[in-house]
């Protein structure tokens, strides 16, 4: 049964969470992520499941390694210099394939740089993060009914791949609040066979990242490689009016979601532009617009950082198409005046 | 003809990668025999650190998780707060512990959690090969300390076992050796009493062995297990630092 509720972005990443069969959270205090952790440290216990306020960002994501090598679905969340912090941890998943959810509220750096929104972690979220040759599925979601829900999916695409899923959201989609559609959908549940239980009536299960044996390691990056391969037909994205469009706005997570505005008041102006939003980061849409730029041969890339996603949108589209940028710092939130009239030039550029 | 010693199930029948002399295998031992005397071989989850131990789980017979350098003790949290009825220890040396595991080790035993830690101190890094860790004592030549550890520089050698017993939620700390028989037997029973404190839900047991790196110390493994005996005992002093079972008071 489906309830609608105004929440609070971080509230609504809690709720999924909840929803999706979470049982386990461990994190620490950083803003502008807070209400993640206030939300849980309630609801975890009452719905039977374990709420850790860890001693720093490093054992929380280590607590998670722990719970989620059991096989439970268990959660972290944090912002920018909070993530840096849980690399590590983040690496050991990819290397030890256990599953997790990370969530980034992401806020400007770099350093403690401030609390204001920013999508300046791009290259961190959509790179693996920490060390080795590893790669996230990173969703990135643009309200705060998406940030419930790209929740639960961000569980079952954990499970599904047997590691860790980014949830990349700001400030601005931590903070803000609408209505919220609560689904409560059963949660998905996945065969674990390779969880740690005991070795009870069967061999013992090991977990572990160190490959030391001639060849080991190189067999093991593979099997990964492969993987990330696999993954990549969870691409997802979101398209508005690129049927016509003379030019295609490539942004995501609360740009895409100002810039929808700025494409409205185009297009009441005359121009023909439209909207790419990739959902998923990771694997990015390359094939969706590649295939566009067969037809379009003007792109924008706009982002709340100096220049990140752009280059994704140029590797996909170099060949055939002009990629045009528009990158604002974080600080401050761009309006959509400032938006469209960053395209209107643009437009006016290529026309 | 009546056996009256075998090696313990929990422990595989290998050769382990262990340096001659190493008090590594001996420790796993007395860690195996007790799984197998509470038998704990199915319901136990064992939380590796990196250090020469990384590969315990070549050795010891039950379910394995690798951890990060340190992480141990959050990794094991982890662990036993989602199989709360299961046994879960780590195995930890001091450049883990006691280094970049400091943090990790001191919350989780003032948390109380219901672990087991199994801290080897042999004063040095081993795997990394030598260089000089906390515990290394003054005046000890390490690759790093070229010409002796001096206190001025690179501080005191620091003492897990009474910090950790210092901790409410520790329910037993205890530092033992196992450079000779009686030692030994004196390790088994407090490697016993560091598992009560979890099974009995008290809290978390620490135990610290003092241990011998004959390749690192440079020395052959008499003379190392005499350096355990001469130098570090009378440092690190051995004895139980606090207990908080019925029986505690007698110690």
């Amino acid at each position: 049964m489906s309830k609608k509720i105004l929440a609070q972005g971080n509230e609504a990443i809690a709720r999924g969470a909840l929803a999706a069969g979470c049982r386990y959270y461990f994190g620490y205090p950083i803003t502008p992520q807070n209400e993640v952790p206030e939300y849980l440290s309630k609801h975890l216990p009452e719905a039977g499941g374990v709420f850790i306020q860890a001693e720093s960002e490093v054992a929380s994501i280590n607590m998670l390694l722990g719970a989620a090598a059991t096989g439970a679905r268990v959660m972290t969340s944090s912002s920018s210099p909070g993530i840096s912090l849980k690399q590590e941890g983040i690496s050991y998943l990819a290397g030890s394939e256990i599953p997790g959810v990370i969530v980034n509220m992401c806020r400007s750096g770099p350093g403690l740089g401030g609390i204001g929104p920013s999508q300046g972690d791009y290259y961190q979220a959509t790179r693996g993060g920490g060390h080795g040759d590893y790669r996230t599925i990173v969703l990135a979601p643009h309200s705060v009914q998406e940030n419930y829900d790209f929740t639960i999916l961000a569980f079952d695409l954990a499970d599904k791949y047997r590691n860790p899923v980014i949830v990349f959201g700001d400030a601005i989609l931590g903070q803000m609040k609408e209505p919220v559609e609560l689904k409560n959908p059963r949660p998905k549940t996945f065969k674990k066979d390779w969880a740690l239980t005991g070795a009870k009536g069967r061999p013992q299960r090991i977990l572990k990242s160190l490959y030391l044996a001639d060849g080991e390691l190189v067999d093991h990056n593979w099997n990964l490689y492969k993987k990330f391969q696999r993954m990549q037909k969870e691409v997802r994205y979101e398209t508005l009016l690129v049927d016509d469009a003379k030019l295609v706005v490539v942004a995501f997570g609360s740009v895409a979601r100002i810039v929808k505005t700025s494409i409205a008041m185009a297009r009441k102006n005359g121009m023909k532009v439209g909207l790419v939003r990739p959902i998923t980061l990771y694997p990015f849409p390359t094939a969706y617009l590649q295939e566009l730029a067969q037809r379009i041969g003007h792109f924008m890339a706009m982002e709340m950082c100096t220049g990140q996603m752009v280059d994704d949108v140029k590797l996909a589209v170099m060949k055939t198409a002009e990629v045009g940028f528009y990158g604002r710092p974080p600080g401050s939130i761009p309006t959509p005046n400032e938006l469209y009239e960053e395209i209107r030039k643009e437009y006016k550029r290529i026309s | 003809m009546k056996q009256v010693f075998a090696r313990p199930k929990s422990l595989k029948d290998v050769p382990t990668h262990y340096c001659p002399g190493c008090h590594h295998g001996i420790i796993h031992r007395l860690v195996a025999d007790a799984i197998d005397q509470y038998g704990l071989q199915e319901k136990t989850i064992a939380v590796a650190s990196v250090g020469c131990s990384v590969l315990l789980y070549d050795y010891f017979d039950v379910d394995t998780l690798e951890s990060p350098h340190g992480r141990a003790a959050a990794v094991a949290t982890g662990v036993k707060r989602s199989m709360p009825d299961h046994f879960v220890f780590t195995y930890q040396g001091d450049g883990d512990l006691a280094a970049i595991g400091t943090a990790e080790i001191m919350h989780a035993a003032n948390r109380g959690e219901f672990l087991t830690v199994i801290f080897v101190n042999n004063t040095v890094f081993g795997m990394t090969g030598g260089q000089m860790a906390p515990t290394t004592m003054i005046g000890q030549t390490t690759t790093t300390s070229p010409g002796g550890r001096e206190p001025l520089k690179a501080g005191y050698p620091i003492k897990m076992a009474e910090i950790i017993a210092n901790l409410e939620g520790t329910a037993y700390s205890a530092r033992v050796s196992v450079h000779d028989a009686k030692h030994l037997m004196t390790a088994k029973k407090t490697i016993r009493k560091a598992f009560d404190a979890q099974l009995e839900r008290r809290g978390l047991g620490f135990v610290e062995l003092l241990s011998s790196c004959p390749t690192n110390w440079k020395m052959t493994s008499q003379e190392a297990n005499k350096r355990v005996k001469e130098e570090l005992v009378p440092y690190f002093p051995l004895g139980v630092y606090k207990d908080t079972s019925a029986k505690g008071d007698e110690q």
